[in-house]
């Protein structure tokens, strides 16, 4: 008994321009096998190297795919149609593709990387990926020092480094990428130096800019990971967004004080930052590290971790930190793990996503654009040389310092009283709303919070000190120390 | 040594407009679409979903049904079913593994590269007969 085999348009080459051939057979496999039989040149184009069907060639009987019946075993009635039905895929390369070619590795590079060589997770290939793949930090800092030299001497062939800084005397106590005749040097000089002095095989990129939503893209593009070092939200969630557009993996780490996250965002299978935090929090909220502070070997730790996420997803070993958040206690030492979904209805990498653009992540995360008016013109505001007129001539106002009392033990304003921000809202009560009050931190951010919080309260009479208590030192009272 | 013809493609301006187009709305996703038409000339295009499960920035798929759809349309229109083209978001217009992977034979596979919601180059390539690359063709405007 013959049945008929409908031939779709691109397999007609093979049967002689015939669009259904007959063919015998009592289930679907046998019918493949005779049309195979009578049309070899078909065989490659169906089957694969195993001798499966290949995956998006469809074999319908009737209107049935035989994949939701007894599959190749499915038996053949009289007056079935079968049909060959293609399904078309394709699309763009991803990381995970290798490169069409693997850099050679040199007599030189044998020996420098031996002790990996011998790692069978590793092995040549391993390191002929890590040779080939270009891995971009953000900021030359307190995670990107560690991460920068650890891929350095592991062989990643090509390090992009973005940052904009010079090197300060308050980095050297963890951005180890730079040391004390460093200071007042462009960080990614130093850098460069240091990156180079351990390994001089590998090519470093430096890109001496902000990061912004109008380079970002075009900063990414030739790398295939970026990790993560930024010190902000507004450069987080632009990372994040600019990693998931174009497909790269983010592999993320954060600091504060003693405590560090990690995590590997934005891969093809993965959640983003932005499944974790869809919105930023309030600006003022989270203080950053030169407000908090932070534990100088903390960034290494995390740092390290992200090396070895990056490295781990160069060579394809091991379980990547995808889905999985990673937290550190410095103090306590301890790690702890939260599990991670991707969130469908994620902004940026979800089903349906509304953000398929960078956008201004100033705005977004609430941070006043520098274009905006000085706050000192504020009515609102006082600059620390009109308070000292102020208090020389005699008014009556009562500075609130807003900081913790660990800063305080540093320098202050005398006769300033101390309510940490978080005390705040249980304490204002301490303070006559007929008082002028002056609201002062470190730099100025913390104290508009508290001076918003008080206004909220009914408190009419309260200014807020620009520039905080470092502009103070800087233009009032310059005996005292800075941090 | 065999003669290595370049096969050719005719796409007009305004089927060539029709795909750019395709992918600049669907960036960042990958568009996909059926050739329609005679001999090597595209006289239509079918525009088709992305119903891929594996991530539509990086991956475009047809499925059976759409297939069937675009065959059924190419009859309609009194042409044949002539390839298909898809999208490289931010990617160069040249074919990956997997498009190899995946690719159907004789079929004209033409790629536009948008960069930035922006299309730039538009590329045809053709399976070799053994599966093992992509050649690339030659698109022909008018």
């Amino acid at each position: 008994m013959a049945t008929k085999i409908l031939i779709p348009t691109p397999l007609r080459p093979f049967t002689d321009k015939k669009d259904a051939v007959d063919v015998e057979g009592k289930t679907v496999g046998e019918l493949l096998a005779d049309l195979t039989t009578k049309h070899s040149g078909l065989k490659a184009h169906l089957y694969n190297d195993q001798g499966k069907l290949r995956s998006f060639v469809n074999i319908y009987i009737n209107d049935e795919d035989i994949r939701y019946l007894q599959k190749e075993q499915t038996p053949v009635k009289a007056g079935d149609t079968v049909s060959i039905i293609p399904s078309v895929a394709g699309g763009a390369p991803t990381t995970a593709e290798a490169p069409a070619a693997l850099p050679e590795l040199t007599k030189d590079d044998y020996k420098r990387y031996s002790r990996h060589l011998i790692l069978p997770e590793v092995g040549v290939e391993g390191q002929q990926k890590l040779k080939a793949a270009k891995i971009l930090c953000i900021g030359a800092g307190g995670l990107g020092s560690p991460v920068a030299l650890y891929l350095a001497a592991a062989g990643v062939g090509t390090i992009g480094i973005v940052d904009f800084d010079v090197v300060d005397f308050s980095n050297l106590q963890r951005q180890i990428l730079h040391g004390t005749p460093d200071v007042g040097r462009p960080k990614l000089d130093s850098a460069k130096d240091k990156l180079l002095a351990i390994n001089p095989n590998i090519n470093v990129v430096t890109h001496n800019a902000a990061l912004s939503s109008e380079n970002a893209l075009e900063i990414f593009a030739p790398y295939d990971i970026v990790v993560d070092g930024t010190d902000n939200f507004p450069t987080r969630y632009l990372v994040n967004d600019a990693c998931v557009l174009l497909g790269k993996p983010n592999a993320y780490g954060s600091i504060f004080r003693f405590e560090g996250q990690a995590s590997v965002f934005a891969t093809k299978e993965g959640p983003c930052y932005r499944c974790l935090y869809p919105e930023p929090p309030p600006p003022g909220l989270v203080p950053s590290c030169a407000e908090g502070g932070v534990l100088g070997v903390l960034p290494g730790v995390i740092g390290c971790i992200q090396a070895t996420e990056t490295i781990k997803l160069i060579i394809g070993a091991g379980e990547p930190l995808i889905g999985r958040f990673l937290i550190f206690d410095a103090l306590r030492m301890k790690f702890r793990e939260l599990k991670l979904r991707k969130d469908p209805d994620c902004p940026v990498c979800g089903t349906h996503p509304t953000v398929t653009k960078l956008i201004d992540y100033e705005q977004f995360c609430g941070v006043p654009s520098a274009t905006e008016a000085p706050m000192s013109g504020s009515t609102t505001e006082i600059t620390a040389v009109d308070l000292k007129k102020r208090l020389d001539r005699g008014d009556k106002l009562t500075i609130v310092d807003v900081r913790e009392p660990h800063e305080y033990q540093i320098n202050r304003i005398n006769g300033s009283l101390l309510i940490p921000l978080g005390d705040i809202p249980k304490r204002y009560v301490e303070l006559d709303p007929n008082d002028e009050l002056v609201m002062q931190c470190k730099v100025g951010g913390r104290s508009a919070k508290a001076a918003d919080f008080l206004r909220s309260k009914g408190y009419n009479k309260v200014l807020n000190l620009t520039g905080g208590i470092l502009d103070w030192i800087d233009k009032v009272d310059p005996s005292q120390p800075k941090y | 040594m065999p003669e290595v013809k370049t096969q050719t493609l005719m796409v007009n301006a305004a089927i060539d407009g029709e795909i750019r187009r395709h992918g600049e709305e669907t960036y960042p996703h990958e568009c996909c679409g059926a050739l329609v038409g005679t001999g090597n000339r595209v006289t239509a295009t079918v525009a088709l979903p992305n119903t891929t499960e594996e991530g539509p920035r990086r991956r475009f798929m047809v499925r059976p049904s759409d297939y069937r759809v675009a065959e059924q349309k190419a009859g309609e229109l009194g042409g044949d079913l002539l390839g298909f083209y898809h999208s490289h978001p931010d990617h160069p217009a040249r074919p990956s593994q997997y498009d190899l992977d995946h690719a159907w034979p004789t079929f004209a596979y033409i790629i536009v590269a948008v960069a930035q919601g922006k299309s730039e180059a538009m590329t045809v390539w053709y399976l070799k007969e053994d599966r093992s690359a992509f050649d690339e063709g030659e698109l022909h405007g008018n």
